[in-house]
């Protein structure tokens, strides 16, 4: 294979022009898909990782079940179950309400991890000081222990973000129509396989400065730690 | 039918899961046989690279760290697509089992490198110094003292890292791989029942609740000795 046929049929420009508006429509919906999934896995997060440091083993316990089971499946499994399996209980959530679904049960647990990890590094005292000046629990907790909490495990976030993004391109299993998927239709439309390669250079140019910011934090992190 | 009867046939329907659970256990298998070339694959080639990279050959290493970014940065599941469907038109025609291989063996590979990395580069410097100045070599001195006690550090991030790069492998059902998800998804289309998906999922628990349960038990483990 010569590089002008290699260019024909991985790098062809007037293929890229061509298929452009296809694949700016699932670059945009990829942009809203991680905007909509991000914060619901936080939210998610959060709600676990403040539940799971109730004293009573009543809630820790099964909480810890719940999380790990989450873990344990593959997001393109939940996924499929809740779009595919779901409809036959009667509850037909669509394909971006099995995504947003999926994501808030599988990213949240995830998150959870990552932010029980974080409350727990920060000193009691903290809490005993802020209350100690007249500070309510609400303010406490988001003013006082959720940064500090936030700021210990900074890189893992960042890394979990990372993933919680590269992983909406699972929902073109489910017909939703964003990047990936709409590269696939391009490439079946121009019989070419230019537009999937545009779209990883597209996921490569949108998230490769999140990795390098990545690797800085993870360096600081063990500068830190030596 | 009452509510739980409907629940039932529809999601442990045990005429439908009789008929279909011996294509699931084939999947299981294909599962674990998939996991276990990419764990492999994908530590040891990490390993190399991170070797390599410790020779601190300037160039090399920006290739290496290109290459891992790259890795880290993309989706899997277009890394797959793009082997799968992509390489076709280049006359390279891979199996789905293969391109899942090769795409996951490759991330998880980006992924260990920089685990590893960051291992050898948090060895205290003093350590070899002092081994070279017994008169130690750079070989021995990367193998014999700086290597054991990364590879002892960075155990929980590459335990965790690896089990989430290994779920991956339900991916391969994109290009029709018969892995669990695969095999369960083709025997839902056949009985038009999604009994076989509960089976799936439960098939995915066995395989990785106690691989998860053993991650965090080596984080916790691990993690003390080194607290600071």
């Amino acid at each position: 294979m010569t590089w002008e046929d290699f260019q024909a049929a991985f790098l062809e420009w007037s293929i890229v022009v061509e298929a452009w508006p296809i694949l700016q429509a699932g670059l945009i919906s990829t942009i809203l898909l991680s905007v909509m999934t991000v914060p619901l896995g936080i939210l998610g997060g959060i709600i676990l990782a403040v539940l799971s440091r109730a004293e009573s083993r009543w809630v820790s316990i099964p909480l810890g079940i719940w999380v790990d089971i989450f873990r344990s499946l593959p997001p393109l499994v939940l996924l499929i179950f809740i779009y595919a399996a779901l409809p036959f209980a009667g509850l037909d959530l669509g394909a971006w309400g099995s995504v947003a679904l999926a994501f808030f049960l599988n990213t949240g647990s995830y998150y959870a991890e990552i932010l029980r990890a974080g409350l727990e590094s920060v000193p009691r005292g903290q809490s005993e000081a802020a209350r100690a000046l007249g500070l309510r629990p609400a303010p406490i907790f988001f003013l006082i222990v959720l940064p500090q909490a936030v700021k210990n495990v900074l890189p893992d976030l960042v890394s979990n973000t990372l993933e919680v993004v590269k992983l909406t391109s699972l929902a073109s299993v489910v017909a939703l129509p964003e990047l990936l998927y709409q590269a696939r239709q391009a490439q079946s439309v121009t019989y070419n396989a230019t537009p999937v390669v545009a779209a990883a250079i597209l996921y490569f140019i949108m998230l490769w400065p999140v990795v390098r910011l990545l690797s800085r934090l993870e360096n600081q992190k063990i500068a830190a730690n030596r | 039918m009452t509510g739980w009867d409907a629940f039932v046939f529809s999601f442990l329907n045990l005429r439908v899961l009789g008929e279909y659970w011996p294509s699931i256990l084939e999947g299981f298998f294909v599962t674990v046989e998939l996991a276990m070339l990419i764990v492999v694959a994908g530590l040891a080639l990490g390993l190399v690279l991170a070797v390599i990279r410790a020779f601190g050959i300037r160039p090399l290493n920006w290739l290496i760290i290109f290459l891992v970014d790259l890795f880290r940065a993309l989706p899997p599941l277009v890394i797959i697509v793009l082997l799968y469907f992509g390489l076709p038109a280049a006359g390279l025609s891979f199996s789905g089992f293969a391109a899942t291989f090769l795409s996951l063996t490759l991330v998880l590979a980006a992924f260990s490198e920089e685990i590893y990395w960051a291992g050898i580069t948090a060895v205290p410097h003093g350590q070899t110094e002092a081994a070279r100045s017994l008169g130690l070599r750079f070989l021995p001195v990367l193998f014999l003292v700086v290597l054991p006690q990364a590879l002892r550090m960075v155990i929980p991030p590459l335990v965790n890292r690896t089990i989430a790069i290994t779920k991956g492998t339900a991916l391969g059902s994109v290009v029709a791989v018969s892995e669990i998800l695969g095999a369960a998804q083709s025997s839902v289309a056949f009985s038009s029942n999604p009994s076989p998906l509960t089976l799936g999922a439960i098939a995915y628990l066995i395989l990785f609740l106690p691989v998860v349960i053993m991650g965090r038990r080596i984080e916790t483990h691990f993690a003390k000795p080194f607290a600071r």
